[in-house]
């Protein structure tokens, strides 16, 4: 087979081209350290997830405290909002901190995307998606339901609020503080 | 001889595909121009935010499915019939088109259904707004499915055509090389058999049981997964009909050549090859899916740019062998001499310029890691439509102003609206996707009704986001504009009268370098199905078993209707 001498330097330079590629991924992936969302988070019934009897912190969604500067947080997406997420309920974590998301789904197949950064991951019931990030930047980030979901889908948002860690141990002191102060009123009442 | 002289009855079954194919297109449209005014906020009054995703499952499925389709089956009639010389087996290839238009319609009504109150017919709500991908677990009519079915198995019956007009030949050409256009034609088939069957399955066995509650639940994971391993082949399924115009027709509209038949050969061979194994780089993003097998599949991906890559020089080569042939000088001053005043030509090279740019979009999305930033945002539609809503869409549109004239014998009416109309088409989709690719990288997502949230207010990354939405808008109307020129150019020249002389025909002319010179393997079709099946074996094996490994239906899911 007979290929022309400028054929063969345009094949050269694409090879070259799509070996670049992959280990600029490969890079990103080892050396930089991006994970990709795989199956770390387990399964799930999803019909379990939607009565809140997992027997799992998804019964209670929220964020916990894991360990010095590590948190997890369990986000139970389902038509059409996240818990916690959505409204007047942000997902609040500390800014530096390490945070792992585990978001699963209670109904349907939904996204769960935190906007610019590379928190991107699907939300399908049955599973349950992990992601590990964490925020240098105080600030509000916006949260996004990326797959139709139905017939509400494009109002099901939310935010991320990423709080200096000062403030953050301050105001939930406060939250622990006034549990316990409600909880001994309670007791102080019977 | 006219096309429609010489073979009167393939000409009738080329005439009747590309007419289902132009109403889709037509009302496809239609949907999109709703979609682009609805979702920037220009104008609301079409439809509710809800009905939105019912307009947008309508302009997904008619022409991501069904334009493409029939068109595909249209072009490979005429290019099967052109280059065997001879007429197709019309018996088969006719009960194939009354299938996938059967099919067509029973998905069309039950999507229509959601416009019009959803009446429930056979104990089911009449609406599919489940969107062109129908993640589980959202459930459509089950007319849906069945017609979504009947459209991929009459596809597969058309390809029977092919294959026994293919068989014809050879009986009659003992030892001869398949002709260049059969040899694209049923290797884009063979590709097609191989990864139909992946949505063929969850089709059959899974969604049309579930959703006619013959089954309980079905899992999410597997469904979808089953879905992608088809949904990045049907992108191929797309282009390789643009190709084959590209690399047969388009270097003689420039008025020369193919400059090598054993290099495009090459190039369908390796689509064969890779186009299956890497569904995975849809989901990137899935739980449930161990990390290595997204590897594999981003390996593949990205060898699968090498077919493309090599398109890229041999179509440009073969186009500036044409331009210097009409006495054309110097590096780039050739592209002076060319036919940009000839719609088919101009098309043609306006699509795949725009295919090169979403070529580039590609390798980002293909980029397994900063694929984050822009994995389900508007980013991914803002390339599509420059694959297949350019690189195919345009192309298809492009070389019907040449072969609707010769599968009719009428000459093509018009000629300053369809001398127009590519330009049109080119502008509207530069101003769209510009903006969307942009919007993408803002995080702003896909598939919205309206993009705006209470929580949080999108910041434009080059360029404002109210800069954004109008470019959209304007590009999404300009895209409308670009399809009623066309159709009205189709509807005008199929109304024509018969008269005149033809000024083009279906001869093509000899590639600078012949089949002759291309090794004999490359015909080999059970060689390059065996590998390809083997490639799909490694990629989609133990993924796939250790999906069901837990049982079929497990996690499982029931049907929530839309």
């Amino acid at each position: 087979m007979q290929v022309h001498r400028f054929e063969k330097v345009w094949l050269g330079a694409a090879i070259l081209l799509i070996v670049g590629f992959i280990a600029t991924i490969a890079y990103g992936s080892v050396g930089v350290g991006v994970g990709m969302v795989d199956d770390s988070g387990g399964q799930i019934s999803a019909q379990a997830v939607q009565n809140g009897n997992t027997g799992t912190q998804f019964d209670d969604p929220g964020v916990v405290k894991t360990g010095d500067d590590q948190y997890t947080v369990y986000v139970v997406a389902r038509q059409f909002q996240f818990v916690p997420g959505t409204g007047d309920t942000p997902i609040r974590v500390p800014a530096g901190a390490n945070v792992t998301f585990r978001v699963t789904s209670a109904d349907v197949t939904h996204g769960f995307s935190v906007v610019e950064t590379n928190i991107n991951t699907m939300v399908i019931p049955g599973q349950v998606s992990e992601v590990s990030a964490r925020f240098n930047e105080p600030g509000t980030y916006g949260l996004v339901c990326h797959e139709y979901c139905g017939a509400a889908h494009h109002t099901m948002g939310g935010s991320v609020e990423v709080v200096p860690p000062e403030e953050y141990d301050m105001q939930q002191e406060n939250i622990d503080q006034s549990a316990a102060d409600a909880q001994a009123q309670e007791e102080a009442d019977q | 001889m006219v096309f429609v002289d010489s073979y009167p009855k393939t000409s009738k079954l080329v005439r009747s595909e590309f007419i289902v194919a132009f109403v889709a297109l037509g009302i496809g449209a239609l949907f999109g121009v709703v979609q682009a005014l609805h979702r920037t906020g220009v104008f609301r009054g079409f439809v509710s935010s809800a009905d939105y995703y019912t307009i947008l499952t309508g302009h997904g499925v008619l022409l991501a499915l069904v334009f493409t389709t029939f068109f595909i089956a249209g072009l490979f009639a005429w290019a099967v019939s052109n280059s065997l010389e001879r007429e197709l087996p019309h018996r088969i290839a006719w009960s194939a088109f009354w299938i996938m238009l059967t099919g067509t319609v029973l998905a069309a009504v039950s999507i229509i259904g959601g416009l019009v109150g959803a009446p429930s017919i056979l104990g089911h709500d009449l609406k599919a707004d489940v969107l062109f991908t129908f993640y589980t677990p959202l459930k459509a009519h089950p007319a849906f499915y069945i017609g979504a079915a009947l459209i991929i198995v009459g596809s597969w019956i058309a390809g029977l055509a092919y294959f026994k007009a293919l068989w014809e030949w050879r009986s009659e050409n003992p030892g001869e090389r398949i002709p260049l256009q059969t040899f694209m034609v049923l290797t884009t088939m063979l590709m097609w058999y191989i990864s139909t069957i992946g949505v063929a399955v969850e089709v059959v066995a899974f969604l049309i049981p579930w959703s006619l509650g013959l089954i309980q639940n079905v899992d999410p994971l597997l469904t979808r997964t089953l879905f992608w391993y088809f949904g990045h082949p049907v992108v191929y399924f797309w282009l390789m009909p643009a190709y084959l115009v590209w690399y047969t027709i388009l270097p003689k509209l420039a008025g020369g050549r193919l400059f090598s038949d054993p290099l495009a050969r090459v190039v369908f061979v390796a689509f064969l090859l890779l186009s299956t194994p890497v569904g995975f780089h849809h989901q990137y993003t899935d739980p449930g899916i161990p990390s290595g097998y997204k590897f594999i599949a981003m390996t593949n991906t990205m060898f699968l740019l090498l077919p493309s890559l090599l398109t890229a020089f041999t179509v440009v080569a073969s186009v500036e062998h044409g331009a210097r042939q009409r006495g054309a000088k110097g590096y780039l001053s050739w592209l002076r001499n060319l036919p940009w005043g000839k719609p088919a030509f101009a098309g043609c090279m306006l699509a795949g310029l725009m295919f090169a740019a979403g070529g580039f979009s590609g390798m980002i999305n293909a980029g397994m890691n900063i694929n984050y930033l822009i994995h389900n945002t508007i980013w991914v539609p803002g390339h599509f439509h420059l694959t297949v809503g350019t690189a195919f869409a345009l192309t298809a549109m492009a070389i019907s102003y040449w072969l609707v004239p010769q599968i009719t014998g009428k000459k093509l009416q018009q000629r300053t609206i369809a001398t127009l109309q590519p330009y049109v088409w080119f502008v509207g989709m530069a101003l769209m996707s510009n903006a969307m690719h942009r919007a993408g990288l803002a995080g702003i997502p896909r598939r919205t009704a309206e993009p705006t949230y209470d929580e949080f207010a999108f910041e434009g990354v080059a360029g404002t986001v109210g800069e954004m939405r109008i470019q959209i808008a304007i590009g999404g109307f300009l895209l409308f504009v670009g399809a009623a020129m066309f159709l009205i150019v189709m509807a005008d020249t199929l109304l024509a009268r018969r008269g005149g002389t033809l000024s083009v025909n279906s001869n093509i002319p000899e590639p600078l370098s012949g089949a002759d010179h291309s090794p004999r393997i490359l015909d080999n079709y059970k060689l390059w199905t065996a590998i390809a099946l083997l490639l799909i074996v490694i990629a989609y094996g133990p993924p796939l078993a250790s999906m069901v490994a837990d049982g079929l239906f497990a996690p499982g899911s029931p049907p929530i209707p839309v």
